[in-house]
């Protein structure tokens, strides 16, 4: 790997940030809706909106808020909530994210513990009865819609089975077990839709390698079949699969936004959906900023793992 | 001293009457001052009766017997605004800050006040200066002493909050310290309403962060708070008056409806506001044994309100047909299984005083007479009309449905716009650019505060409502210190809004509280309040 | 909601132009029958016959209220049962899928056209203005799709239109990407350039005869474009920002129907059964089509 190459890379990823950022700024300034409005009385004076204005920032011009927010932010400082007054959005955060991120690890886990082995069999048995049942489970699982799934298992193992109390969230610095309890089944209903797709990825992935010419070889040679699979094949047919992972973990953190609606889980989500119905831009700028710098992180990595995994990828543009 | 004495002795009559007739006549009377014990108790037994009539559920509050201890968990559906009294704030934090604090009056369950910090007061006979009396030996929860300072400093600070130009602001000329146990607080122009407003709450003037450390005088004191999570109070064991039976409380904030109910059957909560009737059915169904349903009202009007100035709009006859054609009995049903009660005119029932009876079926369900109507306008065959409805609250949201649904049957071709809460604030509310919108309103006490939106220059007619009949209908209602000649007026200007058809005026919801079975003695308040301190557990035989 | 995904991944920018999606050298387990597609075709059509029929007729009218038939259970006068404001069901569906049907056509067809003039251009001339676009395109790109298009729908308001706008042009970046790669493909092949030196114009060149060699490629993303439309637009109602009441469309179903889980779980199955059966159907025509292409 070249250095020049990662230097690119770099770069790229922070326009990247910058841009995300601007454009976030810029479009706050030109949704309809009054921030100072919406946390003021419904009846209140034009020079308490006015005060409030001016105590907020929102009078000043775009490029000068952006700058303060951007140097402020750069130090690890977002502001403080319009909404509830006195409160940083660090504050804020600081409570929702856990419980997002717990959310995001387990779906993720999940994802992986259940897909790349039934991926492996399916792709191992393909064309036989086991292969086409995880394919067509595959098709199903993908067609359902994670909110969807959130409500069918809110009623079947909330209310009739009552495995689990909806709604009754456990917070995970309290009792850390139970919340992983609880959460299992926001977890499931997040992950069963990229299961599918994850499954049937590794699957195809596996396939298109099987085909490829030093397979043929090494079978023509007379390898067991089981040994080529573990051999190369695998570690080939899996390097597609981690770009394909790494999507997975930006749309997990996607999924959670409406998932935890459905579950009444206090994360980042619902804060961000609230938070832009009352108009509060310091925390929707925070929580878009954290969201877009996982995902254009996450695939920075991925690039530049590629680039030791698997030395076939040309650094071209 | 002798003067006031004197001075005090001839008005009480005026005073009980400005109160209100609800009043038993010596609300204000030296001889209350102290037995403060009776007026709390009889607050509660009024709120039965008032909730007896409304439904056969609803005596809960008789439940048991009280016993003293334990904690409650209130689940509520937004986080607070500020637990600074005097910031402005919603209805829900003002709801939840009445357990911790206390005006030199407050607001009783039967839509009256009672005395407070103060244990007695006095309106001059112009009704320019109300004297009030500190209650003896009246503590602060953090077990400091009340002082008329701290009454002056409140109130100031209230004034000084609300901002130059607000009506309180305006209203109060200067606060007088007269000696170490009254105030006098003089005001600008004769107010005989102006006692409601007094409600707002005295805090200690040595305390700098009212918002993060609240202290005040009511029956609980603030333990915690945590940003989308909850607030925690317990007994202030320096309260004045009958000690609250829970030892704890906790409100907590739990994001939507649909969540809060769930966790209220998984046990989280122990009482949730504002069911809808599915939920209660499901209660009623499923949960009978572990929930009691407390039926009350919410206190609102809710109503489906029009920018006059919109083309179709601007003509009474085309509002009069509106009003026929909406089955407001239907929308009960729907919505609140026929509990509310239906109203005609931008007044709540429960302000018996100045409340208008017959506007309730001024317009009653008429699919004929709306068409005739609307052709006398000129709209034989209807026109378009768009309601824009604030997306959060799916009352409103479910209202414009069934309304959109009936005004097709009189040709009227409704689009529903769902828009945010902040958008409705700018673009309906303070920008007045919208047709029809559906929403309801609070007030205060005071007839006037739901009433003065009216007038044509008021800030707040986002209705463009313009008559000057009713204009001045209001300015001899705000002038007048006589309670009969008041209420006269006030119900004059009620039949004036019902007549002129100023707004489709729906109901005053019904409130259907979910209380869990432990405990009893929820009570419901014409005002914005959720008095914990007559919340006891039931005891298991 | 899944948009960039299923299926379909977004292709990483270092290798842009290379498809490793869901394999396309699989090898023969594929027998003759294109069971895929026969059945992805079937229950689409079936439902679209459905919307088509609910265009016109419903049982009843999806919109009339009956006080006396609140939360009904599925019966014969109501096959699906009714809502709370005792409005049929299956009317509601019939009318319903049609809303959707609309929306996610709509937003594939601004997708593929945007996609496709953007791809097209940026992908056939290269140079600044691909560096530049394709920068933009992986900003949209790495949004997570419901955060743009709440961002979207903040900005344009609520409303069919709007949602219709908002997901179009979430869905321009990823058609825009396939056609690029197809133009950057084929600039320098043969049949090109011989167009090239015969004087054919570039718009010729580009539209007649580039394009229609990414035509089953686009029609393969085309299915399962529409597919995340209709995910996006169940999303997007279910949070509240999409179909404006009265009307019915499936995720505004879904999410009226959250509020009546205990009393009526047959409201929240049917708009339910009937999303999973669009988007079965939808991928596995686009599994069928891929099938094709191998072959």
């Amino acid at each position: 790997m070249s250095l020049h190459y990662f230097i690119r890379k770099f770069i790229t990823l922070i326009m990247t940030l910058l841009l995300i950022t601007l454009l976030t700024f810029a479009a706050f300034t030109v949704i309809p809706g009054d921030a100072a409005l919406s946390r003021l009385d419904m009846d209140a004076t034009e020079e308490q909106v006015e005060a409030l204005r001016e105590e907020m920032g929102l009078n000043d011009p775009l490029p000068v808020r952006y700058f303060q927010w951007l140097s402020s932010a750069l130090r690890g400082d977002f502001g403080e909530s319009y909404q509830y007054s006195g409160v940083t959005v660090a504050e804020l955060l600081a409570t929702r994210l856990p419980v997002t991120l717990l959310l995001a690890v387990m779906s993720f886990l999940l994802i992986l513990i259940i897909s790349l082995p039934l991926g492996i069999l399916s792709a191992m048995y393909v064309g036989k009865w086991l292969d086409t049942l995880i394919n067509q489970l595959s098709q199903i699982v993908m067609a359902v819609p994670a909110f969807f799934l959130g409500m069918l298992m809110t009623y079947l193992f909330g209310l009739v089975l009552k495995w689990f109390q909806p709604g009754a969230f456990i917070d995970p610095f309290e009792d850390f077990a139970g919340c992983v309890r609880y959460m299992i089944f926001p977890a499931i209903a997040v992950a069963l839709p990229k299961i599918g797709m994850v499954v049937k990825f590794l699957r195809n992935s596996i396939l298109s390698e099987l085909n490829q010419d030093y397979v043929r070889t090494a079978r023509s040679r007379g390898a067991r079949s089981f040994r080529i699979l573990y051999g190369h094949v695998l570690k080939n047919a899996l390097i597609p699969v981690i770009t394909f992972l790494a999507m997975v973990i930006a749309e997990i953190l996607a999924g959670s936004i409406v998932v935890e609606q459905v579950f009444g889980l206090p994360g980042m989500g619902r804060l961000l959906v609230t938070s832009i119905s009352s108009r509060d831009y310091p925390v929707v700028q925070a929580i878009v900023t954290y969201i877009t710098s996982v995902v254009v992180i996450i695939n920075f990595i991925v690039d530049i793992l590629y680039q030791f995994v698997d030395p076939r990828v040309r650094t071209t543009s | 001293m002798k003067k006031k004495l004197v001075l005090f002795c001839a008005l009480a009559l005026l005073v009980s009457a400005a109160l209100g007739g609800c009043s038993q006549g010596g609300k204000s009377s030296d001889t209350q001052a102290n037995d403060s014990a009776s007026s709390e108790s009889s607050s509660t037994s009024d709120a039965d009766s008032e909730n007896a009539d409304a439904s056969t559920e609803s005596d809960t509050s008789s439940d048991g017997t009280p016993t003293t201890g334990g904690s409650v968990v209130l689940g509520m559906t937004q986080d607070l605004v500020s637990l600074d009294p005097h910031e402005t704030t919603d209805a829900g934090t003002r709801s939840v800050v009445f357990n911790m604090y206390e005006g030199l009056v407050k607001a009783t369950s039967d839509g009256d006040l009672t005395p407070a910090v103060a244990s007695s007061y006095v309106i001059s006979e112009d009704a320019t200066c109300y004297t009030f009396t500190l209650r003896d030996g009246i503590l602060f929860s953090d077990g400091t002493a009340v002082t008329v300072e701290d009454v002056k400093y409140s109130i100031e600070r209230y004034a000084q909050l609300q901002g130059e130009s607000s009506s309180f602001a305006t209203a109060v000329n200067s606060v007088v310290i007269d000696d170490e146990n009254t105030v006098s607080i003089y005001l600008t122009e004769a107010n005989s309403e102006f006692l409601a407003q007094l409600t707002v709450a005295i805090i200690p003037a040595s305390n700098d962060d009212p918002a993060g450390n609240p202290i005040g005088t009511g029956p609980f004191k603030y333990v915690s708070y945590s940003v989308g999570q909850n607030l925690i109070l317990e007994r202030n064991e320096y309260y004045w008056g009958d000690a609250a039976y829970l030892d704890q409380v906790e409100f907590k904030f739990i994001a939507d409806t649909e969540t809060a109910f769930t966790q209220l059957l998984a046990g989280t909560i122990d009482i949730l506001n504002y069911l809808t009737t599915s939920q209660v059915q499901t209660l009623e169904a499923q949960y009978s044994d572990q929930f009691n349903v407390v039926e009350g009202s919410m206190h609102l009007v809710h109503a489906m309100f029009l920018n006059h100035e919109y083309e179709p709009l601007s003509d009474v006859r085309v509002r009069q047909a509106l009003c026929y054609a909406v089955n407001r009995e239907e929308i009960n049903q729907f919505l609140f299984d026929g509990a509310s009660e239906i109203i005609g005119s931008h007044m709540i029932p429960a302000l018996t005083t100045w409340y208008e009876e017959s506007t309730a079926d001024m317009y009653t369900y008429d699919v004929e007479k709306a068409k005739e109507l609307l052709a006398e306008a000129g709209y034989a065959d209807g026109f378009d009309l768009t309601i824009s409805v604030p997306s959060s609250y799916s009352q409103h949201v479910d209202t414009a449905q069934i309304i959109a649904s009936q005004l097709e049957e009189v040709g009227i071709n409704v689009t529903i716009q769902e828009v945010e809460w902040s958008t409705w604030l700018s673009d309906v509310y303070r920008g007045r650019d919208y047709q029809a919108t559906v929403i309801s309103f609070d007030g205060d006490l005071n007839p006037s505060d739901w009433l003065a939106r009216y007038k044509s220059d008021a800030s707040n007619n986002f209705f463009n409502y313009s008559n000057e009949e009713y204009d001045a209908l209001l300015e001899a209602a705000l002038a007048s210190i006589d309670t009969d000649e008041k209420a006269d007026l006030y119900k004059q200007m009620q039949i004036n809004l019902a007549e002129n058809a100023v707004a489709v005026y729906i109901e005053d919801p019904a409130d259907f509280v979910a209380v869990s079975s432990d405990y009893a003695g929820y009570v419901f308040y014409p005002t914005s309040a959720w008095d914990m301190s007559t919340i006891y557990m039931v005891s298991d035989e | 909601m899944n948009e960039q995904i299923s299926g379909q991944p977004r292709r990483h920018p270092h290798n842009g132009d290379t498809d490793f999606s869901a394999g396309r050298t699989v090898p023969r387990m594929k027998k003759k029958h294109n069971y895929s597609l026969i059945i992805g075709l079937t229950l689409s059509i079936a439902l679209a016959l459905m919307a088509l029929i609910g265009h016109f007729w419903t049982p009843y009218s999806p919109t009339a209220m009956n006080a006396s038939a609140v939360n009904m259970a599925p019966c014969l006068a109501h096959p699906l049962g009714t809502d709370n404001f005792g409005r049929d069901i299956l009317s509601r569906i019939m009318n319903g899928s049609g809303i959707t049907y609309l929306v996610a056509a709509s937003t594939v067809l601004i997708g593929a056209v945007g996609g496709t003039i953007v791809g097209a251009f940026t992908g056939y001339f290269g140079g600044l203005l691909d560096e530049i676009v394709m920068r933009l395109n992986d900003v949209l790109l790495s949004f997570p799709s419901v955060l743009l298009a709440l961002l979207f729908i903040s900005f344009l308001g609520e409303g069919t239109e709007n949602l219709i706008l908002a997901l179009g042009i979430l869905f321009i970046p990823s058609f825009a990407r396939i056609v690029r790669s197809e133009m950057i493909r084929c600039r320098e092949l043969d049949f090109v350039r011989s167009a090239k030196v015969t004087g054919v114009g570039t718009l010729r060149i580009i539209f007649a005869h580039i394009l229609p060699n990414s035509f089953v490629s686009m029609l393969t993303s085309a299915a399962i474009g529409f597919n995340n439309a209709v995910l996006a637009e169940a999303s997007m109602s279910y949070l509240g920002l999409g179909v404006q009441p009265p009307n019915a469309s499936l995720g505004r179903m879904l999410s009226e129907a959250q509020s009546y889980l205990y009393v009526a779980p047959w409201y929240a199955i049917a708009p339910g059964v009937t999303i999973i059966l669009m988007i079965l159907g939808f991928s596995l025509i686009s599994e069928g089509l891929r099938g094709m292409q191998r072959n």
